[in-house]
């Protein structure tokens, strides 16, 4: 083989670093700031995780395969109910085939339940591209919004409270930093899980078809299948997510897969940088870190948000990962 | 040359019709191409030469007629599947993953053809089994030097050359070559001629083309189309001495 060394990966091994040390941050700020006494902010902390873990999973399909999907959300959604209505069943009784507080069953649901959601809404929508694509993805997450909107047993739109949660052997989710944990060994995983698809044969595919779906068709490939498989795992491991948040919240409305709560978790994706790894988690970082810091100035923050994240999207091209790579590859070329 | 006749057909395409609102872009094109031969076709601008080869790979459906290949009737299936057949095209207008190197380029076309590609875990990117064919294809085509550069940092000319590097990396018993040299300077011409004249040994070419010179010097037998007809098909002087060729084609450029 040709010796010459690829220009883009020593860009990858450069932000490896600092990729590394963002992981490095939160895995030991947030637990000091609990244990010097300030709880809210590793509750905020846990939420950046959990949403950092659904950015990355929609990364997949976004920024790898090039499909904006607008309704992702509704995972997040369905895996908070598949720990709210089992749990619901156990406190006030009724559908014993699922009544459970066990934490395996409600991961178990929230994957399974997830995953064919992504399958059946997959299935029709990757018919589609471009605007049609976001579009009928968005209309699927609303229909499921408004279909537990109208279910009154579970609360209807005033929501779940349930304030018990997973239970699984030896752990408690009811303490924290135990949470806190489970949901940031959840997103290294996560990350492992996409590095090694997006490097495998199946990734290549799929990056192939974002580049030139047509192309892939001359070369004998059907694009379908694999964006389809893409788009599953997506909608799976965004259902996981859900259920670490249900377990965070204890509060479950459908409120989360509202259609502004897809829009974030695109916004966090593309802040970060699509098809960067740890770009999501950077998204979803400065996504929270920003709508605290604002909160603190004025309670009319939704505004300088707005405005900022439409400057980021206008000027940082490739996200907060571009532009440190821009940075990075800037340094060593002089 | 006239030896192709008596070889088996590979591609044969019977009373072909296709229609765009009132014109009729191919009009019953009967077309046989012969294993191991070189099979160029040639015609005026506007002749219907794009329309037919997208036929031929499945981009476009044909309103009537048949489409056999390698035997099998493959009329109005999906382009993926006349690719998976054999069947491998270059486009006119380059066509490429314009944000991958060159080696990647090819190493997807590579993997495009050993199977489905449901493989979630192995490293793809350091896979030997996949690099080492690309790599291969690169040097055929004379563009290993530029493995590492992305795709749409390389001259056109290099880009046409990656074309070709893909559609054989796919291994295709046909290969559809639309145009090679189109926008080419005499240079980059030549070394087309001269890499496609290396293959014509070892592989079936259908070879859409404008430039007379890359066709009378590459082909064995020459199909001219015009409005959407086939007005005649043999070999080099029989189409140079053809009178309604003549008329049709070459009365204008008489000097080819």
């Amino acid at each position: 083989m040709n010796p010459a060394v690829n220009p883009k990966r020593l860009i990858h091994r450069a932000s490896f670093w600092i990729n590394a040390l963002l992981l490095l941050l939160l895995a030991i700020v947030p637990p000091v700031l609990f244990i010097t006494g300030q709880p809210y902010w590793l509750d905020i902390f846990t939420r950046l995780v959990i949403l950092a873990l659904a950015a990355t999973a929609l990364n997949l399909i976004l920024g790898y395969g090039g499909l904006v999907s607008f309704g992702h959300a509704a995972y997040l959604g369905l895996g908070a109910y598949a720990v709210g209505i089992p749990t619901y069943h156990a406190l006030y009784g009724g559908w014993e085939a699922i009544a459970s507080y066990n934490g395996f069953l409600h991961v178990t649901i929230a994957v399974s339940v997830s995953a064919l959601f992504a399958l059946l809404t997959g299935a029709i929508s990757l018919r589609t591209r471009g605007v049609n694509f976001i579009m009928i993805t968005m209309a699927f997450s609303q229909m499921i919004f408004y279909a537990f909107v109208a279910l009154e047993n579970y609360g209807g739109d005033d929501g779940l409270t349930i304030d018990v949660r997973s239970e699984f052997p030896l752990i408690s989710l009811d303490n924290p930093l135990t949470l806190y944990a489970i949901s940031f060994i959840s997103l290294l995983l996560t990350l492992a899980i996409v590095y090694k698809i997006t490097r495998s044969r199946f990734g290549l595919a799929l990056q192939g078809a974002r580049s030139n779906e047509e192309r892939m068709r001359s070369l004998g490939v059907d694009c379908y299948r694999y964006q389809l498989v893409a788009f599953v795992i997506s909608g799976a491991l965004c259902g996981y997510a859900g259920f670490l948040l249900g377990n965070l919240d204890t509060f479950i409305s459908p409120e989360m897969m509202d259609w502004t709560r897809s829009g974030e978790l695109m916004f966090m994706v593309i802040l970060g940088g699509a098809s960067f790894l740890c770009g999501p988690i950077f998204g979803a970082a400065a996504f929270i870190l920003l709508e605290q810091l604002l909160r603190g100035f004025t309670i009319h923050w939704h505004l300088p948000f707005g405005i900022l994240l439409i400057l980021s999207v206008l000027f940082f091209r490739g996200g907060l990962s571009g532009v440190i790579d821009k940075v990075r590859s800037k340094g060593s070329n002089s | 040359m006239s030896a192709a006749a008596s070889h088996k057909t590979i591609l044969q395409t019977t009373n072909l019709c296709k229609s765009f609102g009132g014109v009729l872009a191919t009009d019953h094109v009967n077309l046989d191409v012969a294993s191991g031969e070189v099979h160029a076709l040639i015609g005026p601008n506007g002749a219907g030469k794009t329309t037919l080869i997208s036929q031929l790979s499945g981009l476009l459906k044909p309103d009537t007629g048949s489409i056999i290949f390698k035997g099998k009737n493959v009329t109005g299936k999906p382009a993926h599947r006349f690719a998976s057949a054999g069947l491998a095209r270059s486009f006119q207008i380059t066509s490429l993953f314009a944000d991958m190197t060159l080696l990647q380029n090819v190493a997807l076309a590579v993997q495009a053809h050993t199977g489905h590609s449901f493989h979630f875990w192995r490293n793809a990117t350091t896979d030997k089994r996949l690099l080492e064919p690309a790599y291969h294809y690169l040097q055929t085509v004379g563009l290993a030097k530029h493995a590492d550069s992305i795709a749409s940092a390389v001259s056109h000319g290099e880009r046409r050359q990656l074309e070709v590097a893909m559609a054989l990396a796919t291994n295709p018993s046909l290969l559809l070559l639309d145009e090679p040299m189109a926008g080419m300077g005499a240079d980059e011409s030549n070394l087309m001629i001269e890499i496609l004249q290396k293959l014509s040994g070892e592989k079936t070419i259908l070879l859409i083309e404008h430039d007379m010179d890359a066709v009378f010097t590459l082909a064995n037998r020459i199909s001219v189309l015009v409005y959407g007809r086939i007005i005649a098909t043999g070999n080099k002087e029989q189409i140079q001495s053809d009178p309604a060729v003549a008329a049709a084609y070459l009365g204008d450029t008489s000097d080819a």
